[in-house]
């Protein structure tokens, strides 16, 4: 795929030295790009994804007789098991960027999650009382700020005492697992405040049609806003804009987008036993509509905030700014004045601290703690930033791709387990496409260089 | 009135190096070194590879930390550790690598490390470009790549980057490492006039080179080091460019320069 566009390019650089027919012999779909300004990667990475989908549909179809793949209900959940992988790609990205790596986020996530259950089944109960409807609240707090600060304290060997990130997490990678394992002695603990097991998704954990297109309409004001915006900035300094058609396709792609995820969860409805259930409590009328959508799931909502808080970090501040530097070239950074490793450090916290996030999700997800959580999520971690277009030479990444590398992750994790291949075969393939992404990266970057 | 103006500025240097000594594994790569600079002076510092000027003035940049000596900025004792104690005192500088951030866009680069925000914290882009182009206008007139990473362009555009970003903030004393070893001879030509009119604005420089010529063209006075020691002190109308060679290869040191303490033992 993304061979296909480099060939395009490659094509149109040809008549450069023709001068002023440059224009004119230029690709179709390279003036596209360079009108609307959308990243060749972005749309490689997106029909990677259509292409994951439809095969795996399709091969349901026609092998085992039973496409389920592209049904709203497998894409519901699809959205809700990509969130806590996804936050802490987002993480990921800045880690790998500076030139680092972080093997430890799935044992810390898992001694992160049975901390959070000690607390909050055995500590705060004795504390604040049983049932006290702020011990979830605190666990939660708690859990991130012991995420935070397992992250901080890599940093510090990382940076200050100059122990190689991947030693260091290699190294965590063993302890927190085996923290998380002393910490219970092994134990599973069930969590079943039901305000905390809403934060990993499932019906209740859900917002509903109404609230869902609200969000909707949000990002669509958000998405028509910041088109505007850029818009305004770049005529204020008089610097070249998009031509019209281009903003206003973007403009009509996004809420497009937008409207059709709302359209999406809003197509799933609750399952027909929790209907009856709800009915059997007086809490639904049975005789009114009982198709209730989910809407977006909590998790899903988590990852997304995430996400637009992680691309502002990234791009729109000085710490973003700083840890792009860095990655492009750390002696530069260091020389220009920037403290190198108070900003690692600080990226390794952050990485903790999303960490921690991604462990009350998938722990409220599983209604328990178990020593096993989060068991090689730092691989699905890690090929999610990768396959999401950030390089492990350092210096380039992005948020949105290391999501929607997670999601591609995801697609194919559930798409085999779908058609029923062995957990052997699935991780055989898991392995391949990330060796397969990154080397199309390099025959990416290497071509466009 | 104005000459003693001048006298008075004469009087103090801008910066004085005393006795500074750096070495790397035993071995003494700035040994013993003292030189100073006053306001609107232009200094060559020349010796071949391995003769220590960029580790000295690594030093006064604040990229390694001396083993003794003292720093004196204005008369007052200086404490630099690190670069950005360095630019908290006004020195700037252009490193004989760039160092500049390859991924990042021009302005980024001139901003690394001091960026504008707005009244919310974040980063002003906008603002930056704006003045990027300002700056970059007065040393590269031509230069519209603002918006591409800095790998993408020439050498000579990357090293106006490079430049750019030390005038930006309104140094007092610049330390240009080879700041024309990348450049065409309009660059360089650019460069010189940049270097003349930095000095009028009573700016001291500190100028590394090879290139005795360039030294010459430029420099007010010329200091000499070999394996790691001065050699010596002199003006540039003092001396002519056979006897500053002369300095340079064997430490032998003229009669109108002030010898340091790698000068060569006089044999008569």
């Amino acid at each position: 795929m993304y061979d296909k566009f480099t060939r395009d390019s490659a094509v149109s650089d040809k008549p450069a030295n023709q001068g002023a027919a440059l224009d004119e012999n230029e690709g179709a779909f390279t003036r596209f790009l360079r009108a609307t300004e959308i990243d060749a990667r972005l749309l490689g990475m997106i029909g990677a994804l259509l292409i994951i989908w439809i095969g795996f549909h399709l091969y349901g179809h026609f092998v085992n007789g039973f496409a389920a793949f592209l049904k709203p209900r497998n894409l519901w959940n699809l959205t809700v098991q990509t969130s806590s992988i996804g936050v802490m790609a987002t993480g990921m990205v800045l880690v790998i960027v500076t030139r680092h790596i972080d093997l430890s986020v799935g044992s810390v996530l898992g001694f992160c999650a049975m901390f959070m259950a000690i607390m909050q089944v055995w500590v705060l109960p004795d504390i604040l009382g049983l049932g006290h409807p702020m011990i979830w609240v605190i666990a939660v707090l708690c859990g991130i700020l012991m995420g935070t600060l397992i992250g901080a304290f890599h940093g510090y060997l990382i940076a200050y005492l100059q122990i190689p990130a991947f030693i260091v997490t290699l190294g965590g990678l063993l302890v927190w697992r085996g923290a998380a394992f002393l910490l219970a002695r092994g134990e599973t603990i069930p969590l079943d405040d039901e305000n905390f097991t809403k934060l990993g998704g499932g019906p209740y954990g859900a917002i509903g049609e109404t609230a869902s297109w609200i969000v909707g309409g949000l990002a669509c004001a958000g998405i028509l806003f910041s088109i505007w915006h850029s818009r305004r900035q770049r005529l204020r300094f008089q610097f070249p804009t998009k031509p019209m058609w281009a903003e206003i396709l973007l403009a009509v792609v996004g809420c497009g987008l937008a409207i059709g995820f709302v359209t999406l969860v809003n197509s799933h409805p609750w399952p027909k036993g929790i209907v009856k259930r709800e009915i059997a409590a007086g809490n639904i009328d049975p005789n009114g509509d009982l198709f209730i959508s989910h809407g977006f799931a909590i998790p899903v909502l988590i990852l997304l905030a995430v996400g637009i808080a992680m691309t502002f970090l990234a791009t729109r501040t000085r710490f973003g700014r700083y840890v792009f530097a860095i990655g492009g070239n750390p002696e530069a950074a260091e020389l220009a004045g920037i403290n190198v490793k108070w900003v690692t450090l600080k990226i390794f916290a952050l990485m903790g601290a999303l960490t921690g996030l991604a462990a009350v999700i998938a722990s409220a997800r599983l209604n328990s703690a178990t020593n096993a959580l989060g068991t090689f999520d730092e691989l699905y971690v890690i090929a999610a930033a990768v396959i999401g277009g950030t390089s492990l030479a350092g210096g380039l990444g992005t948020i949105y791709g290391a999501i929607l590398g997670a999601v591609v992750m995801q697609s194919l994790q559930t798409g085999m387990v779908l058609i029923g291949f062995d957990a052997a075969i699935q991780q055989m393939v898991v392995g391949i496409v990330l060796v397969l992404a990154v080397f199309l990266d390099t025959l990416y970057r290497r071509r466009s260089d | 009135m104005s000459t003693a103006n001048v006298q008075n500025i004469k009087a103090e240097p801008l910066v004085e190096l005393k006795n500074l000594s750096i070495s790397f594994g035993g071995i003494k790569a700035v040994d013993n070194a003292s030189m100073e600079l006053m306001p609107g002076e232009v200094v060559g510092l020349l010796g071949h590879n391995g003769a220590g000027k960029s580790t000295l003035i690594k030093i006064l940049s604040g990229a390694y930390k001396r083993d003794d000596g003292e720093i004196f900025i204005d008369g007052e004792k200086a404490t630099i550790n690190n670069p950005r104690d360095a630019k908290a005192y006004g020195i700037e500088t252009i490193y004989q690598t760039l160092a500049v951030a390859d991924n990042v866009d021009a302005a980024a680069n001139l901003y690394l490390g001091r960026e504008l925000q707005t009244s919310w914290g974040t980063l002003d882009d906008v603002a930056m470009e704006a003045e990027a182009r300002k700056v970059m206008g007065r040393l590269n007139p031509n230069f519209q790549r603002f918006k591409e990473p800095v790998k993408k362009l020439s050498g000579g555009q990357r090293q106006s980057v490079a430049i750019a970003r030390a005038i930006l903030f309104n140094a007092r004393i610049l330390i240009m490492d080879e700041p024309t070893a990348a450049l065409g001879p309009q660059e360089t030509a650019q460069v010189a006039e940049l270097i003349h009119q930095l000095k009028k604005e009573g700016i001291g420089i500190f100028l590394i080179s090879h290139d005795i010529h360039d030294v010459f063209d430029l420099a007010d006075r010329v200091t000499v080091m070999k394996n790691g020691q001065i050699v010596g002190h002199a003006k540039t109308e003092d001396v002519t460019k056979d006897e500053v060679l002369g300095m340079i290869i064997l430490g032998k040191c003229p009669t109108k320069a002030i010898p340091g303490p790698g000068a060569m033992e006089e044999s008569d």
